[in-house]
């Protein structure tokens, strides 16, 4: 491999590519070949940096240090600067944020980089970059040294359990695969990541995409596969490009299709593409997608590892499970089963979103608390305000309150809890979140995703839906609570697969934790958190008001009326509660009572 | 050549790549669909006549799948489609009012397409950009961190 002095790493994300990123790359290398640089310092594409505000950006190693706002016609001056004359170019240095990821900064001191190791650090494409960093390693060693068998035995060990969010053991998902007699096995990963606001299995694959290839390759060889699919969501096409790209380089070198590094072993890996259906995320429902179909869950047993695609043994695992898999044969079992607690082993990755100061990726060890991540990783609450609750687990997942706060995060902490793990998104909300308005969006993405098979996820999640919008528009009725109860429970025991049995959970939770506010709703009209539109009014405080017009001008249905200099007026049956006067009003005049 | 006859050899040529590059295996409809939608907009039904014909497949199942998946559509679609994200994290960070401006600003509602054939406007699940929302997606370029008063710059660079 050769060696550089320098690497600059580029910013190739859509947002860097409009502000011509590439012709930036084009101009850096025709410069570095006219100054004679060009076999010292190496120039890369990465994916995002940092804001993409003043794009394009690059990083410039190993200094760490990062450029924004570069034209073409810069590049000269940036090359004799920093390169020939070895100097910072100040006036396109951003101050202070040497290593500023957007999505996935430097890590806290609670943190723990496993499965996020690579990303931001190396070339996704460029298998060498992985290579450098021990990549491919831990398949030389099992080809080399250890049985099928030792393999398993590896992972059984290491106590891994799959980061999908059910949390099934992996290695017994493995033996049992490999135990099920067939000529052909196949070993799918499932990147359908689905679930809004989590986003961690695109950037493993958008940025260490070989991590995921050397765990299924590993995995095939464990259960005796030769035969293996990514099944990645459409809406993630820089994913699939680059998981494409990878499996190429891949297979030029030998580290995977036939005679795998020389031995007698081969695995042929493709990639899938969804065509965008949530559901699809659904083990059953993959295969069935894989295989040109619509993507309808059908029942379990039988399970995947004993009949799964085409009817053969499969083999399905989550994207993080298999990033997991090299890391434990390296670095072994015990050292991945130190982390975590008693039965969860290992780190999580979370995407944090909502009323939180810090948002994006965070890897943590298992046990950690919801305090510690959200107050410690993720640095409290936006402005100030309180916390009220945080839902995990994805629109499957429950809303947990403050009481909730220091349950350890592990498999079945969570689901004792009325939530569950899921793959990771976690949205954390302040005080100025209507749950019973939080449960209705949650319901409307379910009922909306249902795949319509079966009738208790069909019908029953509409007829949840229609509840909440009742009880939202300030027409709940009597008997409302105990009807949600009811559906809920029947849903959950009916439902075909993991969608519908857990669509219910978000209602479920929020009718446990916050029941207070379901009642303020249906029996005093009231709600608590100023939310629901039918049930709040705009005022103008005629102290603080100026009479300046603004909101009078920019009010769309013309509800706002006064004299210059003096107190306005709102009538509430034309206000259509819309809001825009209050983000208009600069004295803050505008309440909502 | 008349207008009809060179719509149909487009459409021909179409479903013809697509299962040259995928095979005319039953396993590869999903890629063949997405290929042809890609291509001419839409599914259109003398395209899903032809898949048939080529894969052996009865139509009523590539209708059915046709319809499932919500990136494929049986109804024609404007030259640049317009994907908003309607998400949780995008909804919170000021999405609601990007797409009352990508409605405003084309006149559309979600599903709708231009009379001029120009755009189509719909909703898509989580893009996870989440890191940089609100998001809209138009053709296959991404835009994050958007504000109401930059759509209308944003829709003057597909003036082609």
């Amino acid at each position: 491999m050769k060696y550089f002095r320098s690497h600059v790493l580029v910013c190739v994300d859509p947002e860097c590519l409009n502000k011509g990123a590439h012709q930036v790359i084009d101009a850096l290398n025709d410069e570095l070949v006219a100054t004679g640089l060009i076999n010292e310092v190496q120039v890369l594409e990465t994916s995002r940096i940092g804001g993409c505000a003043n794009g394009p950006e690059m990083m410039v190693y190993p200094e760490g240090v990062h450029y924004a706002g570069l034209t073409t016609d810069d590049v000269p001056f940036l090359v004799e600067e920093h390169f020939l004359k070895g100097r910072i170019a100040k006036k396109f240095l951003i101050p202070g944020k040497s290593i500023e990821d957007e999505e996935l900064s430097a890590p806290t001191s609670k943190e723990i980089r496993v499965v996020l190791r690579n990303c931001g650090q190396i070339d996704p494409e460029n298998i060498e970059d992985y290579i450098a960093e021990d990549g491919y390693m831990a398949l030389g060693n099992i080809l080399s040294s250890l049985s099928p068998e030792d393999v398993i035995e590896v992972i059984k060990k290491s106590g891994l359990r799959g980061r999908g969010g059910a949390g099934f053991p992996t290695y017994l998902k493995w033996q049992l695969t490999r135990n099920t007699p067939s000529d052909l096995r196949y070993v799918v990963c499932n990147a359908d990541e689905g679930d809004p606001g989590a986003f961690m299995n695109r950037r493993v694959l958008e940025s260490d995409p070989h991590s995921v290839i050397e765990g299924m390759t590993i995995a095939a060889y464990a259960i005796g596969a030769s035969q293996g699919y990514v099944y990645c969501r459409a809406e993630y096409p820089i994913a699939v490009a680059t998981l494409n790209r990878a499996i190429e380089q891949a297979k030029s070198i030998g580290l995977l299709g036939d005679n795998i590094l020389g031995t007698d072993f081969s695995f042929n890996l493709e990639v899938r593409m969804g065509a965008g259906a949530f559901v699809c995320g659904e083990e059953t429902a993959l295969m069935s997608s894989i295989e040109g179909n619509r993507g309808e869950p059908r029942p379990r047993p039988p399970f995947p590892s004993v009949k799964g695609l085409w009817g053969q043994p499969t083999n399905i695992n989550n994207v993080e499970t298999y990033a997991n898999v090299p890391q434990i044969i390296l670095k072994g079992a015990d050292w991945f089963a130190s982390m975590g607690t008693e039965k969860s082993k290992g780190t999580k990755t979370f995407a944090l979103a909502g009323d939180i100061n810090h948002t994006g990726l965070i890897e943590v060890p298992m046990g950690i608390s919801l305090r510690e991540i959200i107050f410690d990783v993720g640095m409290g609450i936006k402005n100030g305000k309180e916390f009220k609750a945080v839902q995990t687990g994805g629109p499957m997942g429950g809303c947990l309150p403050k009481e909730y706060l220091d349950l350890p995060v592990d498999y079945e902490s969570l689901v004792q809890a009325g939530s569950m793990m899921g793959s990771g998104g976690m949205i954390v909300m302040d005080e100025d979140t209507c749950m019973v308005d939080i449960a209705r969006f949650f319901m409307e993405f379910t009922q909306e995703e249902s795949c319509g098979k079966c009738t208790p996820c069909r019908v029953g999640t509409k007829r949840i839906l229609e509840i909440l919008e009742r009880i939202c528009d300030g027409e709940g009725r009597d008997g409302d609570i105990e009807q949600l109860e009811m559906l809920c429970q029947e849903i959950k025991s009916n439902s075909l697969c993991g969608l519908g049995q857990g669509a219910p959970n978000p209602v479920e939770s929020t009718l446990k934790h916050f029941r207070d506010e379901y009642e303020a709703h249906i029996y005093n009209k009231q709600c608590p958190a100023k939310v629901c539109k039918a049930m709040i009014r705009y005022e103008i405080m005629e102290d603080s008001c100026t009479g300046c017009t603004v909101c009078a001008r920019n009010c769309p249905v013309n509800a706002i009326t006064g004299e210059r200099r003096q107190p306005h007026l709102i009538d509430p049956d034309t206000c259509i509660r819309c809001g825009i006067c209050v983000q208009v009003c600069n004295f803050n005049a505008i309440e909502v009572v | 050549m008349t207008i009809v006859k060179e719509n149909e050899q487009r459409m021909l040529d179409a479903v013809e790549k697509a299962i040259q590059q995928h095979g005319d295996s039953r396993d590869e409809l999903i890629p063949i669909l997405t290929d042809v939608n890609r291509t001419l907009g839409y599914l259109p039904s003398e395209a899903l006549e032809e898949i048939s014909r080529k894969l052996k497949s009865p139509r009523s199942q590539l209708f059915s799948v046709a319809s499932f998946y919500h990136m494929l559509s049986t109804k024609p679609r404007g030259k640049h489609v317009i994907q908003f994200c309607e998400s949780a994290p995008c909804h919170v960070v000021g999405g609601r009012e990007v797409w009352q401006a990508l409605q405003d600003t084309l006149q559309l509602d979600s599903g709708e397409t231009s009379e001029d054939g120009k755009w189509t406007l719909i909703t898509t699940s989580c893009l996870g950009l989440c890191g940089v929302g609100p998001v809209v997606v138009i053709d296959d370029d991404a835009y994050g961190n958007l504000t109401a008063e930059q759509i209308p710059a944003i829709l003057e660079r597909y003036n082609d």
